[in-house]
C-alpha cells in the first residue's frame, strides 16, 4: 500500500449541483437493497425468536411444534448453533449459552421455506426461562459507573480550574437539569441481509449482501468471531435504505444470519428484521440526564461551565455516549468541568444515532444558554458573541475556521431576528402563542485512517475508481464521482465508480460525518499518484492503489464545523399543540461538494431534529425491560404535514486544512442544536421553560 | 394452504401460488420478484409499500394476496422504467426528493394517487370546503402525502417535486 500526501484539489465538478447518479434507479424502485438481490439458489427465510425476560436463563426451548409446521426446516438455539471462536462482544455472541441479557435478545432462529412459515414457526417455539431480577430504569442515583472513556475514545471527565469557586462568585447562575429520551434511529429500510456460507472452495466462505454503513467494518467484526480470515468474508451493500448510525456496526441479526447460513449446506439465508424487532436489536440512543450549571457575570460573560451527564449502557456490552463532548469546546469560560456516569442496565445495547453526544448534549447546553440570556437580560446572539473563545477551550489549539458568529449573524438576517420581543409570551396570533428561538450547532471534523482507493484506466479515456464506501442516502455515489473526476481532471461521465463491496480497497464507516472526507481523501491521493505514475494518457489497464498520508498540519488545529439554527414556534393556548412553521439552519462546513445533495443532508438533519423536538420518545417499561413504543404508530417521527418551512444555507468557503477537497463533512450537524432552537422558541412563545424532550402538548398546559 | 391467483403487475400478467397468509406485498416481492414496492414496517404505518391498485394508491402490506385475485397493480417501476421516467419521477430527481431511496417508490406512487384524487375532487382533513374541488395547495399536498414516511427528511424536496407535478412550478 502506498501512502500519498494529497494536494489541494481545484474544484470543477465539485461545487456544482449534480443530480444523484443513483436517482433514476431509486425513483423507479430498481435499485436493489439487501434482501432484494437475486440469490444463486432460493433462500431459506429466517425469523428471530426473542427473549421475553430481561435477565435470566433459557431453561427449556421446545422446537417440536415449530419443526412439525410444514415448511419449517430447522430451529437454531444455544444448544445446536455453531460455536463462536470469540464471545467477548456480548451483543454479537448470540446462541452460545443459555444466558439472557435483555428482553428482546435473540434466543432462537427459525429457518423455513417461506416468510409465512418462518414466522409461524417462530410463533410455535416454546421457550421457558428462569428469570432473575433485573434493572432497566435509568435514574441519577443508579448512574454511578464511570467508564474508562466515552465514544469513540474521549476522556470520561474533564476538570479545569475551580468550578465550585467560580460558581460561588458568579453574579448569575443557571442550575438546571435537562433530559432527552430514548430515541430509535428507525431508518426506512429495516436491517436485513442475505447470508451464504460455502466452504467448499477457496476464497470467500461467508458472503453477505447486507444493509450496513460499513462493509469492511462488518468483515472485521464478524470474521474473527466465526474463525474466518477477513479475506474469507465478503460483504456487499450497493444501496442502503438509511442507517443514521444504527447500521454503523453489525448487530446481532447479522450474526444470526451468518450462524444460520453455516448450517444449511450452502443454501442462502434471507433475514429481515421486523420493524418491531428493530426496537430491541438494532441500536438506539440512550436517554440522557444533564445537570447543567452555568456561572456568569451580570453581563452574561461565562465564568464557569459544569456539565454532569447521567445516562445508561447495557450490561452485555458497553456504549458510553459522549454527551458532554461539545460542552468542552463550545464557549469560553476559565473554569469548566464535564463528567459522564452510566447506569449499567439489563437492556438492549445502545449505539450510535445521528450526532451521538452532540445531539443530546447541545440540547442541554443551548437551552441552558437561552436561560442564561433571559437571566442576564441579554439577546441570545449577543450572549454567544460575548463568550466566543479565541482558541479551542478543550485543547488550546487554534480553530481551523470557527465561523459560529458568521452563521448566527447570517441566520439572524435571513430569519428576521432583529425586532424580536425581548420578553416571553409577547406575541399571539389568534389562539396561538408565537415565539422564536436560536441555538448554536457544532460537529467535529473527522478523517478516519484506514482508507485506500484504486484507480484504473479503462478504454476510451474512462477510469474505474474503487473503494469500499457505502451510500446510505448521503449521495456518496454522486459526490465520490465528482471528487474522482476533479482529481483525475476528467468529466464525471468518464468515471466508473465502484463502492459498497468489501472486496474493494478498504474503507471506513459511513458515520461520524467522516465518510466523504475519509473516502474522498483516499480517492484524491490515489488519483494524484496515478497521474504521477502513469501520466495523462495512460494505457488501458494500468492502475494505482493508494491511501492518503496523514496531514501533519491538521494536527495543529481544532477541527470543527459550526452552525446556527433559528426556529419559530407556535403553541396553542388551549391545547398546548406545538407547530414549527419556520426552521432555518446556516452552516459553516468547508466546501459543499454537491449543493443539491448537501442541501438535502442539512434539511434531513434539521427535519430529524424537529422530529426529536416534537415527537420522538421510546418509552421503556422498566418492569419488563423493553421498549413499549415499538412501531411507527407509537414511536412518532415527523411526517409531511409536520414539516412546513425548513430551510438551509451555508457559508461560501473552503477548508484545505481539513481535506484536499476543502470540505469538512455535513451528515450530522443538521440535527445538532435544532431541538434546543425549537424548545427556546416555545419558551419565547409561552414563558414556559420545558427542559425535557419531546415538547409534547401536555408540557404547555397549566 | 396455497391458492393460485392471477395479478397484472406493471402490464405483465402473472399466475402465482400464494399461501393464504401471504400479503400482497410479499406476493409481489418474494413470489414475483417485483421489489419496487418496499417493506418498511409491514403493518400499514410507513407507506413504503404503496402501489396503484386498480388505479388507486394502496398499501400492499395490509392486503392479503388471495383477496386480490385478478387485480391490476402499477408500481413505481411500471409508472416509468429507469430510462423513461414518469414526470413525477423526473420532478423527484430534479428536486432531490429522495436520499436513501427506500421510501421513494411509495412516495412516487402516492404522489400520483394524490394528484388524481385532487383532480377527482376528493376532500382531505385540511380542505376547508368539502363540496369544492380542492386546490393542490402546499397544505393539501402535505396532508395527503402524510401516510408516506421519509426518515431521511426529504419532505421539503418531495413537496417541491409534487408541487411541480401538480402544475404549480417552483413556488
Amino acid at each position: 500500500m502506498t501512502e500519498q500526501a494529497a494536494a489541494p484539489l481545484q474544484p470543477r465538478s465539485m461545487g456544482t449541483s449534480t443530480i444523484r447518479l443513483d436517482g433514476r434507479l431509486k425513483v423507479s424502485g430498481a435499485a436493489p437493497y439487501a434482501v432484494e438481490h437475486p440469490a444463486d439458489a432460493p433462500p431459506l427465510h429466517a425469523w428471530l425468536v426473542q427473549s421475553t425476560v430481561a435477565r435470566g436463563r433459557v431453561s427449556a426451548l421446545d422446537a417440536q411444534q415449530a419443526l412439525a409446521h410444514p415448511g419449517v426446516v430447522s430451529v437454531l438455539d444455544h444448544t445446536n448453533a455453531p460455536r463462536l471462536e470469540d464471545t467477548s462482544n456480548g451483543e454479537l455472541a448470540i446462541l452460545q449459552d443459555a444466558r439472557v441479557g435483555f428482553r428482546g435478545q435473540i434466543v432462537a432462529v427459525v429457518l423455513a421455506e417461506t416468510l409465512e412459515t418462518a414466522r409461524e414457526g417462530a410463533a410455535l417455539v416454546r421457550v421457558t426461562y428462569q428469570a432473575e431480577e433485573h434493572a432497566a430504569e435509568l435514574r441519577v442515583d443508579n448512574a454511578t459507573y464511570r467508564p474508562d472513556s466515552v465514544n469513540p475514545d474521549m476522556d470520561t471527565d474533564t476538570d479545569e480550574g475551580d468550578v465550585e469557586a467560580a460558581l460561588a462568585g458568579a453574579d448569575v447562575v443557571v442550575d438546571e437539569t435537562y433530559r432527552t429520551p430514548y430515541e430509535h434511529n428507525s431508518p426506512m429500510e429495516p436491517h436485513a441481509l442475505v447470508a451464504t456460507w460455502d466452504d467448499a472452495g477457496e476464497g470467500t466462505v461467508l458472503d453477505l449482501v447486507d444493509s450496513t454503513q460499513g462493509v469492511h467494518g462488518v468483515v472485521s467484526a464478524l470474521a474473527p468471531m466465526l474463525g474466518l480470515e477477513p479475506g474469507q468474508v465478503r460483504v456487499r451493500a450497493p444501496h442502503v435504505g438509511g442507517g443514521f448510525g444504527s447500521k454503523g456496526e453489525p448487530h446481532s441479526h447479522e450474526m444470526a444470519a451468518a450462524l444460520a447460513a453455516r448450517t444449511t449446506g450452502g443454501r442462502p439465508v434471507s433475514l429481515a428484521v421486523t420493524r418491531q424487532q428493530m426496537f430491541a436489536l438494532t441500536g438506539y440512543r440512550t436517554a440522557t440526564i444533564s445537570r447543567f450549571r452555568l456561572g456568569a457575570r451580570s453581563d452574561g460573560t461565562l465564568l464557569a461551565i459544569d456539565h454532569q451527564v447521567f445516562e445508561q449502557t447495557s450490561a452485555i456490552r458497553e456504549y458510553a455516549e459522549q454527551t458532554a463532548s461539545p460542552t468542552r469546546m463550545m464557549y469560553a469560560a476559565p473554569d469548566r468541568r464535564t463528567s459522564h456516569r452510566l447506569a449499567v442496565l439489563d437492556v438492549a445495547v445502545p449505539s450510535w444515532m445521528r450526532a451521538p453526544g452532540e445531539m443530546p448534549g447541545m440540547f442541554a447546553h443551548e437551552t441552558a444558554m437561552d436561560e442564561l440570556a433571559v437571566a442576564c437580560g441579554v439577546d441570545p446572539i449577543v450572549l454567544r458573541e460575548l463568550n466566543e473563545p479565541a482558541t479551542d477551550p478543550e485543547t488550546g489549539k487554534p480553530f481551523n475556521n470557527r465561523r459560529l458568529l458568521d452563521c448566527l449573524h447570517r441566520g439572524a438576517q435571513r430569519f428576521g431576528w432583529s425586532g424580536r420581543p425581548a420578553g416571553a409570551r409577547a406575541s399571539a396570533d389568534g389562539e396561538w402563542w408565537v415565539g422564536t428561538g436560536v441555538a448554536s450547532a457544532t460537529y467535529p471534523m473527522m478523517v478516519q485512517p484506514g482508507n485506500s482507493a484504486r484507480v484504473r484506466s479503462l478504454d476510451g479515456g474512462r477510469y474505474s475508481v474503487a473503494i469500499g464506501a457505502v451510500d446510505i442516502g448521503t449521495g456518496a455515489w454522486t459526490v465520490l464521482t465528482q471528487i474522482a473526476a476533479d482529481a483525475l481532471d476528467v468529466d464525471p461521465a468518464a468515471i466508473e465508480l465502484e463502492i459498497g463491496d468489501s472486496s474493494l480497497p478498504a474503507a471506513t464507516v459511513a458515520g461520524g460525518s467522516s465518510g466523504t472526507s475519509s473516502w474522498g481523501g483516499a480517492i484524491v491521493a490515489a488519483s494524484q499518484l496515478f497521474r504521477n505514475d502513469h501520466g495523462d494518457s495512460p494505457d488501458p489497464g494500468v492502475e494505482t492503489t493508494a491511501s492518503a498520508a496523514e496531514d501533519p498540519v491538521a494536527e495543529e488545529y481544532a477541527l470543527h464545523s459550526f452552525g446556527a439554527v433559528f426556529a419559530e414556534a407556535r403553541v396553542h393556548r388551549y391545547t398546548g399543540e406545538v407547530r414549527v412553521p419556520r426552521l432555518l439552519g446556516v452552516y459553516s462546513v468547508g466546501r459543499v461538494i454537491n449543493p443539491l445533495t448537501a442541501r438535502s443532508q442539512f434539511l434531513g438533519g434539521l427535519t430529524m431534529g424537529l422530529s426529536a423536538a416534537l415527537f420522538e420518545e421510546s418509552y421503556r417499561d422498566a418492569r419488563f425491560g423493553h421498549i413499549v413504543t415499538q412501531d411507527l404508530a407509537t414511536y412518532h417521527v415527523a411526517t409531511h404535514a409536520d414539516v412546513t418551512g425548513v430551510e438551509a444555507e451555508w457559508l461560501d468557503e473552503e477548508d484545505y486544512v481539513a481535506t484536499p477537497m476543502g470540505s469538512r463533512g455535513i451528515g450530522e450537524i443538521g440535527i445538532v442544536g435544532t431541538s434546543a432552537a425549537v424548545a427556546n422558541a416555545t419558551y419565547h412563545a409561552t414563558g414556559l421553560r420545558v427542559r425535557e424532550l419531546p415538547l409534547t402538548a401536555d408540557r404547555f398546559l397549566p | 394452504m396455497d391458492s393460485e391467483i392471477s395479478l397484472t403487475v406493471d402490464g405483465r400478467r402473472h399466475t402465482v401460488a400464494v399461501d393464504t397468509r401471504t400479503t400482497l406485498l410479499d406476493a409481489l416481492r418474494d413470489r414475483l420478484g417485483v421489489t419496487s414496492p418496499k417493506k418498511g414496517c409491514d403493518h400499514g404505518q410507513c407507506g413504503s409499500c404503496t402501489v396503484l391498485l386498480d388505479g388507486r394508491r394502496h398499501l400492499t402490506c395490509l392486503a392479503l394476496a388471495v383477496s386480490y385475485d385478478g387485480a391490476e397493480i402499477v408500481t413505481a417501476a411500471g409508472l416509468g422504467p429507469e430510462d423513461d421516467l414518469h414526470p413525477i419521477q423526473e420532478a423527484f430527481l430534479d428536486h432531490d426528493g429522495l436520499q436513501c431511496g427506500y421510501c421513494t417508490p411509495g412516495q412516487v406512487c402516492s404522489a400520483v394517487g394524490v394528484l388524481d384524487e385532487l383532480k377527482q375532487g376528493h376532500p382531505s382533513h385540511v380542505s376547508q370546503d368539502l363540496e369544492a374541488t380542492p386546490e393542490p395547495s402546499d397544505d393539501e399536498l402535505r396532508e395527503r402525502m402524510s401516510g408516506n414516511l421519509c426518515r431521511c427528511g426529504a419532505y421539503a424536496n418531495i413537496l417541491a417535486a409534487v408541487r411541480e407535478a401538480a402544475g404549480r412550478g417552483q413556488a
